[in-house]
């Protein structure tokens, strides 16, 4: 009797980035929402919160990629999920072959360790490559405000890193001694007085000594991020490589945008294939030329493919 | 001089016994804090510096552990 039957409408726009995962269940949906940098207001928290006990079960996941996902939605709810998690300012996700939602670690704010605002970072990335469609596979970005790396940016397809160039002025400095302890990398020695002498190519950038220094004798002549290309997890590990250094702040969404052409046109025809994998097999020197027209100062000279890690499962070969 | 021994002490409970120790002093007073290697030398004069107190000197005293000079800045 289809006639009798009710029949369920869904606004199909809703679904278009992705965002709302099938489960085992019948009818019942992931909801996966969008949380750029895993900063969350309280307000939008409470709506959330509202929400899920409304529509969802007994309780949420929070992901690894820093989102919170509403578990047990009906299909049939989709629309006013979506319309009541909008009222508290609060969006889906995205999934499958596009752009994701990127991570970023607390904020230089009041993290003590970071060096550059990777918070707004990720949210200008989120508001302005969210959902793109890569044609070929997932594309993740991750923010880690300093070398200590919480994030693990390296896993991700293009991942950054906060760094600081430091600049010893020797008149300011007392002689305390306190950046040649501080300095995990043994880039700063100690001269016949005991004073720093700095050596660059020890250097991490992670600007331990700028933070200790009493006297501002060390202090931030550049500032920036480390960028790591290629990276993924799962089945076949890689960890991206170095192929730009102090990229600025303001060209983070730029240079995304670019190592995302070189994606698009050179994994054309390869079907579901990450980035770390084409560069693996086009090589490192067409993709650095291709960022280097666009990114002089900062592309390196030359790097070396993704590393694969070893998972000793399987003979690793695709 | 005021000596604050932290040795034996982990983080960040080294930082607060410091921070504790010197609200009992006055504004311009000389301090010195017994800090282990590791962890506690290179985290504590970061964090006291965080708090706008002046870091003197950093030295290794013979028994190993460091010997953190500074000056309580603000009340």
């Amino acid at each position: 009797m289809a006639d009798e039957k009710k029949r369920t409408t869904i606004d199909l726009n809703n679904l278009k980035a992705g965002g709302f995962i099938k489960e085992r269940g019948k009818d019942l949906f992931t909801v996966r929402l969008r949380v750029p940098g895993g900063r969350m207001t309280v307000p939008r928290l409470k709506k959330i919160a509202a929400v899920a006990e409304k529509y969802g079960g007994e309780f949420v996941h929070l992901s690894v990629r820093q989102s919170i996902e509403l578990v047990n939605i009906n299909f049939r709810d989709f629309d006013a999920v979506a319309a009541e998690l909008g009222e508290g300012g609060q969006r889906v996700a995205s999934c499958g072959a596009r752009v994701r939602v990127p991570t970023a670690c607390g904020g230089c704010e009041y993290n003590p360790n970071g060096l550059v605002d990777t918070q707004k970072s990720a949210l200008e990335v989120d508001e302005k490559l969210f959902g793109t469609e890569t044609g070929h596979h997932k594309f993740k970005v991750g923010f880690a405000g300093c070398p200590f790396d919480c994030p693990k940016s390296a896993t991700n397809d293009v991942g950054f890193q906060g760094a600081v160039w430091p600049e010893l002025n020797l008149n300011e400095c007392i002689g305390c001694g306190l950046c040649i302890k501080s300095c995990t990398e043994g880039a700063i020695a100690a001269d016949a007085d005991g004073r720093p002498v700095f050596l660059p190519e020890k250097c991490t950038w992670c600007g331990d000594c700028v933070k200790v220094c009493p006297t501002e004798a060390w202090k931030a002549a550049k500032r920036g991020y480390t960028v790591r290309i290629g990276g993924k997890w799962g089945r076949h590990p890689l960890v991206g490589t170095l192929f730009a250094t102090f990229l600025p702040e303001d060209r983070v969404v730029e240079f995304i945008a670019a190592v995302l052409a070189w994606y698009k046109e050179n994994a054309e025809g390869l079907g579901r294939v990450r980035l770390g994998d084409i560069i693996i097999s086009k090589g490192t020197d067409s993709l650095l030329s291709h960022l280097r027209s666009r990114f002089p100062e900062q592309v390196e000279e030359k790097t070396i493919p993704p590393q694969v890690i070893d998972t000793q499962v399987g003979d690793g070969i695709l | 001089m005021h000596t604050v021994d932290l040795r034996g002490v982990c983080c960040p409970t080294n930082f607060v016994k410091a921070k504790l120790a010197l609200e009992m002093v006055d504004e311009g007073t000389v301090v010195e804090l017994l800090l282990n290697d590791g962890e506690p030398v290179k985290n504590v004069p970061r964090s006291l510096k965080g708090e706008g107190h002046k870091l003197l000197g950093l030295k290794q005293a013979e028994e190993g552990h460091y010997v953190l000079t500074i000056e309580k800045v603000g009340e």
